[in-house]
């Protein structure tokens, strides 16, 4: 008995004795209430916000360490911003080790979910989305976790943001799974981050499916250690309605993914089908920089066990360079798999390092890349359409494991 | 000796009854109501105790046209210590106090004022907690909103306008959004430099270190200090205006320890790299922020520019700074375009 006792205390510690449900429901002053609650919660807490549908005219906030709060299910707890007045975004969170879950966050005039510097945050079976359908008065990002650490989204939908759907910004050790984007400009974006996967999601209706970017001049960058894997990149046919001045403001409708500037990165087993410019591209950054810090260009990219059904067919040309360079350099004759072919210029004349080659594995894709000095040169012939060229052996980058809590 | 009990005991209320409640700002949690400090001898008049005294900024953070007066608290035989480029070092018990309001009309003082919150910054023993009051109707008491309140406001302005406001005050979170850096709550205003001007106190005009020295509220500050300008006066170099504007206004979220720290563009006073400043520097994730612009300024062309399209602009998907204002800051938007007109375009 005694020795019973000895063992449970730890464990009720642990559990902690003191942690409660706290329920806000739907009703006047639902803004004040669940604001109110969200500040007084304390560690170990659970906060749910019971069904019905809430409008709130100021941004929402979370800052307590170690809670949750849960909704009644996407179609149940809506959280309704369409009268904001105040707030940059529907709900900010700015603690660690927070679990969100089971609600709808709709037309927030900002972002609609930011999540900043934090360690530990799962956003699961949550919806984002802006229900005008895709114009360039929808906020950015859906899903915007940034400068953080261990982030999962699963299970969550992203519709209609004005940048992407679900972005994980200068983050580390990331797990974007079993979602689905339709009808942003980019579906899901990693961008100057560290350590993710991405996998078994559906992008599909947006601008540009799946998009992985390094950005100059910010605090993280040298994005690395990201695979794409199992996700559905397919049908993204949505006219670019990015406001002008964003990056992805120049990409074309109809990408499926976008490597941009990003080392270390592994596409498998994907499905890139549909999209009218380029199933997959591989890129360089496109604008000058004086960055020190900065390598503009892809490295160590593999690719391969995709699948690639029809692309090409409806190349927007009127959309950024991508597109129109790409269908002038093909004469036309659009590939499934494109890589700009940019490397520093020593790369040009002494060759790539083995380590940082592109490596295309694939059975049934079309290819084409640039030769940068004959193209450079005028020179006739200047590109490369034989993907054996790419030939070499995968080395498989580790799966993610993001701590849980 | 019975009377001599009475009279000590009276004396010891009464000293009681005029002296900071400093348990209070030490306590876990925040009382109820403004008034349990004692911060003020009189509280809908303001009148302060004679320990809490009042100052003034160089340049100040624009709240929607509200009016603010800021007073110290420091506790008997304790020290803030200067530190270089940072706020002072506030000792245990200190508390930093600022109630905002309107006057009825700003053309003349004598028709009174709308109280409409008072925040305070208290120093406990493991660092600040940033909480605010909001004044009820009858103006005589404030209470604590930990998940704010909105205040349809007005007031005539000099030009004999009415003008209406929802203004906001802030929830304890938004506190944190504007006062924090590296994780912890900060004060933003009590630095050295934003303080090194003249204030009427009630003995005279004094420099205000000058006169912090002689209360013994801070331990030292340097001779040759380097100070912003106060961004109004047009006798001064347009670039340190807009510099000095900045940095109160942005500089807390856009430096490289705050906030905003992810956007590369740092506005505080120290930043010297152009494209940190947002000279040619393109937006990371502004969204409809951007304004179709493609970058924070361009020289010579502030129409160009997301830094002044997000100043000018009342839609709080868009607005900067994202919390803390309803209305453009007119005066202050034609001060930062007529800055970046006269930037040289080196491009």
């Amino acid at each position: 008995m005694k020795r019973i006792l000895f063992f449970s205390v730890p464990l009720l510690v642990a559990l902690n004795l003191f942690a409660k449900e706290v329920y806000v429901g739907p009703g006047p002053n639902a803004q004040e209430r669940l604001q109110e609650a969200l500040i007084l919660m304390e560690e170990g807490d659970t906060l749910i916000i019971k069904s019905g549908y809430y409008k709130f005219e100021d941004g929402l906030s979370l800052d307590v360490d170690d809670v949750t709060v849960r909704g009644e299910g996407i179609d149940s707890t809506i959280l309704d911003f369409k009268n904001q007045q105040s707030g940059a975004q529907g709900l900010l969170v700015t603690s660690d080790r927070v679990t969100l879950s089971d609600f709808s966050i709709l037309d927030a005039k900002g972002d609609a979910l930011k999540v900043i510097g934090a360690k530990g945050i799962n956003m699961i079976n949550l919806k984002t989305e802006w229900t005008g359908g895709p114009k360039n008065t929808n906020g950015a990002y859906g899903f915007y976790p940034v400068e953080s650490e261990d982030v999962l989204i699963d299970g969550c939908v992203a519709i209609g943001a004005s940048d992407a759907g679900i972005y994980v910004g200068q983050s580390k050790n990331i797990i974007v799974r079993n979602s689905i984007a339709q009808y942003n400009v980019a579906g899901i974006e990693i961008e100057n981050s560290y350590y993710a996967d991405v996998y078994n999601n559906l992008a599909s209706h947006n601008t540009g499916g799946i998009l992985v970017f390094d950005l100059p001049d910010l605090p993280q960058q040298g994005g690395h250690h990201i695979r794409v894997f199992d996700n559905k990149s397919i049908n993204n046919d949505t006219d670019n309605f990015a406001p002008e001045g964003n990056i992805v403001g120049e990409v074309p409708r109809g990408t499926g993914i976008i490597i941009m500037a990003n080392s270390d990165v592994e596409i498998f087993d994907n499905l890139m089908s549909g999209n009218g410019t380029v199933n997959l591209s591989i890129v360089s950054y496109g604008d000058e920089t004086d960055d020190p810090n900065y390598y503009p260009h892809p490295k160590n990219i593999q690719v391969h066990g995709n699948t690639y059904g029809p692309s090409g067919f409806d190349p927007d040309i009127e959309t950024g360079d991508l597109a129109k360079a790409l269908f002038e350099i093909s004469g036309g004759n659009m590939p499934d798999i494109f890589w700009d072919g940019i490397v520093p210029l020593s790369q040009i004349i002494f060759g790539q390092p083995d380590d940082e080659k592109l490596i295309i594995a694939e059975e049934d894709a079309s290819f084409l890349t640039i030769k940068p000095i004959k193209y450079m040169l005028g020179l006739s012939d200047p590109t490369n359409t034989n993907k054996d060229d790419f030939k070499g052996e995968i080395s498989p980058l580790k799966e993610i494991n993001i701590e849980t809590f | 000796m019975r009377n001599a009990v009475c009279c000590l005991f009276l004396l010891i209320f009464s000293v009681n009854t005029f002296s900071v409640n400093s348990n209070l700002i030490l306590a876990d949690s925040f009382p109820d109501k403004l008034s349990e400090f004692e911060f003020f001898v009189d509280d809908s008049a303001q009148e302060p105790h004679e320990k809490v005294i009042p100052y003034e900024l160089i340049s100040t953070l624009f709240s929607d046209y509200s009016y603010k007066q800021r007073w110290v608290y420091v506790p008997n035989n304790a020290k803030a210590s200067y530190v270089k480029d940072w706020v002072f070092d506030f000792p245990e018990g200190s508390a930093l106090i600022k109630t905002f309001y309107y006057p009825v009309d700003e053309r003349n003082p004598d028709l009174g004022k709308q109280l409409l919150e008072t925040r305070l910054l208290l120093r406990k023993k493991d660092g600040w907690e940033a909480v605010s009051y909001a004044w009820n109707e009858q103006q005589n008491e404030a209470y604590k909103k930990i998940a704010g309140k909105t205040i349809n406001a007005s007031w005539i302005d000099f030009m004999g306008d009415e003008r209406q406001v929802r203004y906001r005050v802030p929830n304890v979170n938004q506190c944190k959004e504007c006062h924090a850096a590296k994780d912890a709550i900060t004060p933003i205003g009590p630095k050295a430099k934003n303080i090194n001007k003249d204030f009427s106190f009630e003995e005279g005009d004094f420099n205000q270190l000058a006169y912090w020295m002689k209360k013994e509220i801070i331990d030292s500050f340097p001779k040759d200090l380097v100070s912003p300008v106060d961004w109004r006066d047009e006798t001064k170099d347009i670039n340190d205006r807009a510099r000095s504007y900045l940095d109160v206004n942005c500089g807390h979220c856009h430096s490289p320890t705050g906030n905003a720290n992810s956007t590369g563009l740092y506005l505080n006073l120290v930043e010297t790299r152009d494209i940190n400043l947002g000279v040619y520097k393109k937006p990371v994730a502004t969204g409809r922020g951007s304004g179709g612009n493609k970058y924070s300024i361009v020289p010579g062309k502030p129409d160009e520019s997301i830094l002044l399209y997000r100043m000018e602009s009342m839609d709080p998907g868009i607005m900067m700074p994202e919390s803390g204002r309803a209305l453009t800051h007119q005066e202050a938007v034609e001060m930062v375009r007529e800055w970046i007109t006269q930037l040289p375009n080196n491009n």
